[in-house]
């Protein structure tokens, strides 16, 4: 005999299925490969056609071509390594400055942990778009100051996990055991605490990775990242804007570009997030 | 409605599972009588829980559950499993704050079940809820009613569970393991509550791991073991004379004042060193077993014990004198002693043993039992290094513990001398050095007075009690001596020296004489590192371990950079992997731990590494803050002989921090009882806990559940 239990009420989340991450994958790797060697994939992105402008995607031009008969395909391409570049060094600069912070914040007296804390508040409650105009305003337009912006203005994300995980660890048992052992201080915090910490951070920086090309193309889009005629996503876009009625292939198929990394750089990143916490459970 | 409230054959619970179901409940058969009080004890991962759970539908979602018959209250379903519980089962678990829910209060919580069960309307309700609240003796219920969980005390919200469990006034009762986090005197009060029910005609499944609990309220007893009763029979019957050897094996395992200078493990358990499992020694351990006097054991634990400082210092300077006759022909066996000194590399290495044999008369008459020959010892593990190769004398154990048949059920008290005054007879290095001396602790957190006034002194390898109930300030006791929180007033002084008021760079270089055993092992290991990288990083520095040279006992205290060692050759590195591998032998681990992360470990096999682990250093005392108190009885009896050997092999001083009072009573040579910040009582185990002179010591041991049967 088999006795009917009743199920109580579960809510089973459904599992990301294996082949979106494998497509997210897929297409990251191939953003990447752009990045490091784009003329593998196009031609020259800044070599212009006066006879073929804005024509519609074909197979010779599969993005079509821009208003100065620029191939678009090309331009999305060698674009990438401007866009995934600007991310990833203002990610490590984000993720450099807010593991020192995050871990002096914790690890120091409850004064400085506050005051640090709250400059973390203050510099995450500042516009993004008001931290790279102070940039621009210092450093020109260009690609050094929105790196710099952008770094600054997502480093307290990283900061504020770090500080956390640093008050966590060093309640740890392990740490109290390490001072048994008459470690010092500085041995405690780079042997236990520092490599404990850093658990989080690195599937944390892939996703935050996807928020700040995000970021500098929306920055770009304004002006404020490279000077035309550098092939960048968010210039492209600021670019073909005008002339969106007739050619909308110059926009859309770059700000398409421009969706899929971000989304795909999340996708790959709460997959490794959630294999990251259900080993550490 | 029938007498059989509960009628189940063949009972099996499966949980599927990706590698193999989990097979919980494999076939048992259970009847529920009106009115009775049916226990179902056992140890983690028996099923019993699953067992109880089950009965109320609650097994969980997933499980599978078969059975031949299924009858509760007189039908056998489908079940209105929402009416059966606290209509007719109430259910109360252990962790009272988890069970109740947070948003709300007691009061809205107790009313809930009443409106669940329709019974009267929104206006009287209150009443009820504070008659309820009443009945199970929560003070001043209105006001406890408008309260939170978080606002309650662990008792008074024990309290408030059975309250809403018994709201609906369901026949059974289900308690699972309802006093086990709470502390001993609030435990006995739950348990008269409980008592109290039974009374007045509740029937009562009770849940636990805890014979002595079971014993006071059980009719009838079943014991669980890997999911199928080993055991079952009216409580006083399967107590006094259990039948089948798990149950002898769990009331074995017991720590109590009867078991103090008895191997706790029984017989089937495995063996805690792998040297003696091979000596005759072991084998002569395993067929005194429990029902043979105490002193008889002991003899064989000394031996044991002396085997396993042969086998980690190489330098094994021990008398031993084991009392008992039966001890006799076991303690002589020095075989496993010399084979293992014989494989040890260094030939500066003597194992010299002396194990008289004093021939006492028969069983169960009243000797002097060797429970603690640790003091006398200690000079061997200390003093041996420096000067190898001298023989020593014979001891002469005089242990202060009482030895006396089991039967009688409480050991009488036979100071027959003060052990310590032993130690100088034996040793030349004069009185028992003092490892800690504590004077005048004070600390105070703003206006909170935590330790108010303690004195403590822990002389060489003696083992201090300090008991006390949650709050009464025995681990912030611990965090002052081991220096981690200064006191507010008041000195610490370890090894003769200052300790307390020093810079934390001036106490680094001494930091490893004293260690540290924390209740949860786990927490105390880095996550990253391996079992092997565990116990190799708390080995004394590497360039100094190839060899006792003189300077070895300096190096072993001196803050050496000591880590990696990629330079080390592969000599260097094997001996190492050596030392690592005979640390773990020594707590009863394998090779086959080395490469495993903590986390894959059992709690009994944590709880080793962490021995290991502080054993390495080799301190002169291990602060161990309730080692046993997260670990299943037999887990514990292995692991509480476990410190009792090292005691006895290398002197180790160990102050003891439990809330349990048997386990100290088991293990203790001398015992302070805290409360409220001081210390209300302290002297030798035995004094204490016999004759205590404290109202709250005398209330502290009444508490204590007891394995006498009382009906």
């Amino acid at each position: 005999m088999t006795i009917a239990l009743e199920r109580p009420l579960s809510v089973r989340l459904r599992r990301p299925s294996g082949g979106g991450v494998a497509a997210a994958t897929g297409f990251l790797v191939l953003a990447l490969v752009a990045a490091v060697t784009p003329s593998l994939f196009a031609g020259d992105p800044l070599a212009a056609d006066p006879l073929h402008v804005l024509e519609a995607p074909s197979a010779a031009h599969w993005f079509g071509t821009d208003q100065l008969g620029r191939d678009v395909f090309g331009r999305v391409v060698h674009g990438a390594r401007h866009s995934l570049l600007i991310g990833v060094v203002a990610t490590a600069i984000a993720v450099g400055i807010g593991l020192l912070l995050g871990l002096l914040a914790g690890l120091a007296h409850k004064y400085a942990d506050e005051a640090l804390s709250r400059s973390f508040d203050a510099l995450s409650a500042f516009p993004l778009l008001l931290l790279a105009l102070l940039f621009v305003a210092v450093a020109g337009p260009g690609t050094v100051g929105l790196v710099i912006a952008i770094g600054l203005a997502t480093m307290p994300n990283y900061a504020r996990v770090v500080r956390t995980q640093t008050l966590v660890v060093r309640q740890a048992g392990y740490v109290t055991q390490a001072v048994a052992f008459g470690d010092s201080r500085l041995r405690l915090v780079l042997r236990h605490v520092l490599p404990n910490v850093l658990g989080p951070v690195p599937v944390l920086a892939i996703i935050g990775l996807g928020e700040a090309i995000l970021a500098a193309a929306g920055l770009s889009f304004l002006g404020m990242g490279p000077q035309p005629p550098s092939p960048e996503w968010g210039a492209m876009l600021s670019e073909g804007r005008g002339y969106l009625n007739v050619a909308w292939w110059t926009t859309v198929l770059p700000g398409v570009v421009v969706t899929l990394t971000v989304i795909s750089l999340t996708v790959v990143g709460r997959r490794l997030q959630r294999r990251f916490e259900g080993r550490s459970a | 409605m029938s007498d059989l409230l509960v009628s189940v054959r063949d009972l099996h619970v499966t949980f599927p599972h990706r590698r193999g179901d989990v097979h919980a409940v494999r076939g048992i058969d259970l009847d529920i009588h009106r009115g009775e009080c049916v226990a179902i004890v056992g140890e983690s991962g028996s099923g019993k829980s699953v067992t109880a759970r089950t009965l109320v539908g609650l097994a969980g979602h997933n499980a599978r559950v078969r059975s031949s018959r299924f009858e509760i209250d007189g039908r056998s379903g489908p079940f209105d499993w929402q009416k059966l519980r606290g209509g007719f089962a109430g259910l109360v678990m252990q962790d009272a704050l988890v069970s109740l829910d947070p948003l709300r209060t007691v009061g809205a919580e107790i009313s809930e079940v009443l409106k669940v069960h329709s019974i009267g309307n929104r206006n009287d309700r209150p009443a009820r809820v504070r008659e309820l609240l009443s009945t199970v003796h929560v003070p001043e219920p209105e006001r406890r009613a408008a309260q939170y969980p978080h606002q309650l005390s662990g008792g008074l919200r024990q309290r408030a569970l059975i309250a809403s469990a018994i709201a609906a006034a369901p026949p059974l009762l289900i308690a699972d393991e309802p006093t086990t986090a709470l502390d001993v005197t609030v435990q006995a009060q739950i348990l008269n509550l409980l008592a109290e029910r039974r009374a007045t005609g509740d029937t009562l499944l009770l849940i636990s791991h805890d014979l002595a609990v079971v014993s006071r309220l059980a009719t009838r007893v079943l014991v669980m073991k890997d999911g199928r009763i080993v055991e079952s029979g009216e409580t006083s019957t399967l107590l006094t004379a259990p039948t089948h050897p798990y149950t002898a094996q769990l009331l074995a395992a017991v720590p109590s004042a009867a078991s103090r200078g008895r191997r706790l493990s029984s017989p089937t358990a495995p063996p805690l060193t792998a040297p003696a499992a091979k000596s005759p020694a072991s084998t002569g351990a395993a067929s005194t077993g429990a029902s043979s006097i105490d002193a008889a054991s002991t003899g064989v634990a000394l031996t044991v014990a002396a085997s396993m400082n042969a086998a980690s210092t190489g330098v094994a300077l021990t008398g031993a004198t084991s009392t008992g006759a039966a001890s006799t022909g076991v303690a002589s066996t020095g075989d496993p002693l010399l084979s293992v000194a014989s494989t040890s590399p260094a030939p500066t290495r003597n194992a010299l043993t002396t194990a008289a044999s004093r021939g006492a008369g028969s069983a169960g008459v009243a000797s002097t039992g060797a429970s603690s020959t640790g003091a006398a010892l200690t000079g061997a593990a200390s003093t041996g290094v420096a000067v190898a190769g001298v023989a020593l004398t014979g001891v002469a154990s005089t242990g202060g513990a009482a030895v006396a048949a089991p039967s009688t059920g409480r050991a009488s008290t036979v100071t027959v001398a003060d052990e310590l005054a032993v130690a100088p007879a034996l040793f030349d290095s004069g009185p028992p050095a003092v490892i800690v001396e504590a004077s005048g602790l004070h600390k105070r957190y703003g206006a909170h007075t935590v330790v108010d006034g303690v004195d403590l002194t822990i002389r060489r390898g003696e083992i201090v009690g300090l008991v006390g109930e949650s709050g009464s300030g025995k681990t912030t006791v611990a965090q002052l001596l081991f220096g981690l929180t200064a006191p507010t007033s008041g000195t610490v002084a370890f090894e003769g020296a200052p300790w307390t008021g020093l810079k934390e760079r001036r106490r680094r270089p001494r930091r490893r004489r004293l260690q540290l055993i924390s209740q949860d092992p786990l927490s105390g290991f880095d996550p990253r590192w391996t079992v092997r990288r565990i116990v190799e990083e708390a080995l004394p520095p590497a360039s100094l371990t190839n060899g006792h040279s003189p300077t070895f006992e300096r190096a072993q205290t001196a803050n050496v950079r000591r880590r990696s060692w990629p330079w080390l050759s592969e000599a260097a590195r094997s001996r190492r992997n050596e030392q690592v591998v005979e640390l773990l032998e020594r707590v009863g681990l394998g090779a086959e731990v080395l490469d495993r992360y903590p986390r894959q470990l059992s709690g009994g096999q944590r709880q080793r590494v962490a021995i290991a682990r502080a054993l390495a250093p080799r301190p002169s005392l291990i602060i161990c803050d309730e080692p046993v108190s997260a670990l299943d009885v037999s887990v514990q009896a292995q692991v509480l002989d476990l410190l009792a050997d090292i005691r006895a092999a290398d002197g180790t001083a160990l102050l003891f921090i439990s809330h349990d009072l048997g386990v100290v009573h088991h293990l203790a040579d001398r015992v302070l009882v805290m409360r409220d910040g001081a210390v209300v009582e302290s002297g030798p185990v035995d004094d204490v806990f016999h004759n205590p002179q404290h109202e709250y010591t005398r209330a502290l041991i009444d508490a204590v559940p007891t394995l006498e049967v009382s009906r």
